[in-house]
């Protein structure tokens, strides 16, 4: 028999999941079903629906759109064919279309966050130690509610990911803006610029190296939860590896790993491209 | 004295610190800035300045760094609160402006220009042309119409064909060109000019300075210009404020700061000014005597006794110069000899050039050279030696000249 604690908090955390489960259980399922029937549309559609030369195309086209590289295109390309070629396609797709969901929520509630903590030192205050818990906190530790809450499989999988990676977009967002050259701000409002004005016209355009930096990592942060996703059922290129563990085949291991790998490089050279485009006209000429 | 378009300030004081206005008490009580700074952690940024500024007119105020003439710019357009004083724009108290109306007031009757031209990275130069018009856009047409409007503003500061390059690919002389551009599309009256030319090189300052007295001569905005280039206040203010630790030393036009410098801060601040650029044949000319064609040599010469020169100038019926008259020439003369037989050339300089361009003339001939008005009527003359005088500032305050 173990013995109370001082400060009983993992009781109390205890209860107050097995209250939302008990209370919003079913309705949180509900919830979850949907989602997964959205995202695995979403999966079928990037594995199935596309053919994997198309993809590899629009790959590469969006590499040269990006940095007007023939060779980055050409190697994206070179990157899908080998994932192809070693049989991961579909598991690639999988795991390409959770970390685009996870990454269309992070951005879409991380980049507002970040804009309003710009604005506000109290808000930044304030979030940058749930930042920093979001970050460090062992991802197992808040699956095990997600879990029981939503169940197995995608949602709890988009979820892990998006509280993982939003921190860096966030912090990277906040810190570009408040970056941005006081003179420019005051010129802005010199000339009779409103708040919105100057935030949407001045700070957020010339914010946008930093917070495209900002979606890199997320991006990249996104990536190391897909293995960790795998334990809870989310189908991809982290279950390939996993499959590789249990059945001791370092083969499976290692080529779905090497898949991850080409994924990683192909979407980190990408939007480090992009980044570099918007960094083309932003510095302050001295 | 006040005109309706003025801007006046009136004991304009600003205090940094926690707790300005207990400060302000104690410097209204007597305490030094040294003591306040000491006791109570305030710095006096600006203190109890009052002067007007007409409108239309090129004020200057000038002084070194950190003697506060940013700081007092930027309560114009209340970038800073004044924590004493009243602003006033054409009688209105601008200090009781709502923010709302502030923002219209920036908007719309002053625009500025910055000493590290400030401008947007991410615009193009059209685009930062435009940017204070287009704030208030609504809708597609009306921005391009803004943009047609600042493409005039771009050719007249001289970047046509540049419109859609960016900052960053702009030499500094160049961006501030787009700055001034953009300051003078809105055509908002007021123009606030930072240290707006310091950053750049002096050949491209000068080159500056030549284009915004040209557009100046021609718009008459009224400019409001800092500079801790006292040559730069000189030549472009049509009235100069000298300040020093935050508060006013002297107000008044270039040549009276040159020639009556209030105190010996003042004197010793202008002591290595290029007077040869500044002061004018008007201003320091020496009345002349002047001769009518009817009449004879001997009344000439008979006004000609006790003159320091014996030169008198022979003028038409209209005071236009016809030559000079010494007396030599006046006394060999017989008693029916008319004027203008006796007249010699001699060069003329109007009121308004510089010392610098009337020296060289001295060289032309061994009269003192006269000084002339818009209409080419003798005004003055200007020996060789009181041009030595008066820039080697050793002039005495002058007495401007009656006319003759």
């Amino acid at each position: 028999m173990r013995e109370t604690p001082l400060v009983p908090l993992s009781d109390w955390i205890d209860r107050l999941v097995e209250w939302l489960v008990v209370r919003y259980g079913d309705r949180l399922g509900e919830i979850n079903n949907w989602i997964v029937y959205k995202i695995g549309f979403f999966e079928r559609f990037l594995s199935q629906s596309i053919a994997w030369p198309l993809m590899m195309l629009g790959f590469a086209a969006l590499a040269y759109h990006a940095s007007r590289s023939p060779r980055l295109a050409a190697g994206v390309a070179a990157a899908f064919a080998l994932i192809w070629s070693l049989d991961l396609w579909t598991p690639t797709m999988q795991t390409l279309s959770l970390m685009s969901v996870s990454l269309l929520v992070t951005v879409s509630l991380g980049l507002p966050l970040g804009v309003l903590m710009s604005q506000s030192d109290r808000l930044r205050t304030a979030t940058m130690p749930i930042l920093d818990f979001m970050q460090t906190m062992p991802s197992f530790v808040y699956l095990i509610p997600v879990v029981m809450l939503f169940g197995l499989g995608t949602f709890a999988g988009v979820l892990a990911t998006t509280i993982y990676a939003a921190p860096p977009l966030v912090r990277l967002t906040d810190l570009g803006i408040r970056l941005v050259d006081a003179d420019v701000i005051e010129a802005a409002t010199a000339f009779g610029a409103t708040r919105r004005q100057t935030l949407f016209g001045v700070q957020i355009p010339l914010a946008l190296p930093n917070i495209m930096a900002g979606v890199n990592q997320s991006i990249m942060m996104a990536l190391a939860m897909v293995v960790i996703a795998s334990m809870i059922g989310v189908r991809g290129l982290g279950q390939e590896v996993l499959y590789g563990l249990q059945r001791q085949e370092p083969g499976t291991g290692f080529v779905a790993g090497l898949s991850i790998v080409l994924l990683a490089i192909v979407l980190d050279r990408i939007t480090q491209a992009y980044g570099r485009r918007f960094a083309a006209h932003r510095q302050i000429a001295r | 004295m006040s005109d309706v378009r003025d801007i006046v300030l009136r004991n304009v004081t600003k205090i940094f610190g926690p707790t300005p206005v207990r400060a302000l008490e104690q410097l209204r009580a007597g305490a030094t800035k040294e003591a306040l700074l000491a006791q109570t952690g305030h710095t006096v940024g600006v203190r109890d300045v009052s002067f007007s500024i007409e409108a239309g007119s090129c004020f200057v105020v000038m002084g070194l760094s950190g003697s506060g003439k940013s700081t007092l710019l930027r309560h114009l357009n209340r970038l800073i609160e004044p924590t004493a004083g009243e602003i006033l724009f054409e009688d209105e108290d601008i200090l009781r402006l709502p923010p709302e109306a502030l923002r219209r007031f920036r908007r719309d009757r002053t625009s500025m220009v910055f000493q590290r031209f400030a401008l947007f990275p991410h615009k193009t130069v059209l685009e930062n042309a435009a940017y204070g018009l287009n704030l208030q856009a609504r809708g597609g047409a009306e921005r391009r119409a803004n943009l047609q409007k600042a493409q005039r503003w771009i050719e007249r500061v001289g970047l046509a064909g540049y419109e859609a390059q960016y900052p960053n690919q702009l030499s500094g002389g160049m961006q501030q060109r787009v700055g001034l551009a953009r300051a003078l599309a809105t055509e908002a009256e007021v123009m606030l000019m930072d240290e707006a030319f310091s950053a750049l090189d002096p050949l491209i300052r000068r080159e500056m300075q030549d284009a915004l007295m040209r557009l100046q001569a021609e718009l008459r905005r009224t400019i409001v210009f800092i500079t801790h280039d006292l040559d730069e206040a000189l030549r472009l203010g049509d009235r100069i404020a000298i300040m020093n630790d935050g508060a006013i030393e002297q107000v008044g036009r270039p040549e009276e700061i040159l020639q009556r410098p209030a105190n010996a801060f003042v004197a010793r601040f202008t002591a290595d000014v290029n007077r040869g650029r500044v002061l004018s044949a008007g201003t320091v000319r020496l009345q002349a005597i002047i001769a009518r064609e009817h009449e004879t040599p001997q009344a000439v010469l008979e006004r000609l006794r006790g003159q320091p020169l014996p030169v008198a100038y022979l003028t038409d019926a209209d005071g236009r110069l016809v030559g000079a008259l010494s007396a030599s020439a006046l006394r060999g003369a017989g008693a029916g000899v008319s004027l203008p037989a006796l007249a010699q050339p001699v060069p003329s300089a109007s009121r308004s050039l510089v010392l610098e361009r009337v020296l060289p003339l001295t060289l032309e001939s061994d009269f003192p050279v006269a000084v002339v008005d818009d209409a080419a009527r003798v005004i003055g003359m200007l020996p060789k030696d009181r041009i030595i005088a008066a820039l080697a500032a050793q002039l005495a305050p002058v007495e401007p000249a009656p006319r003759a």
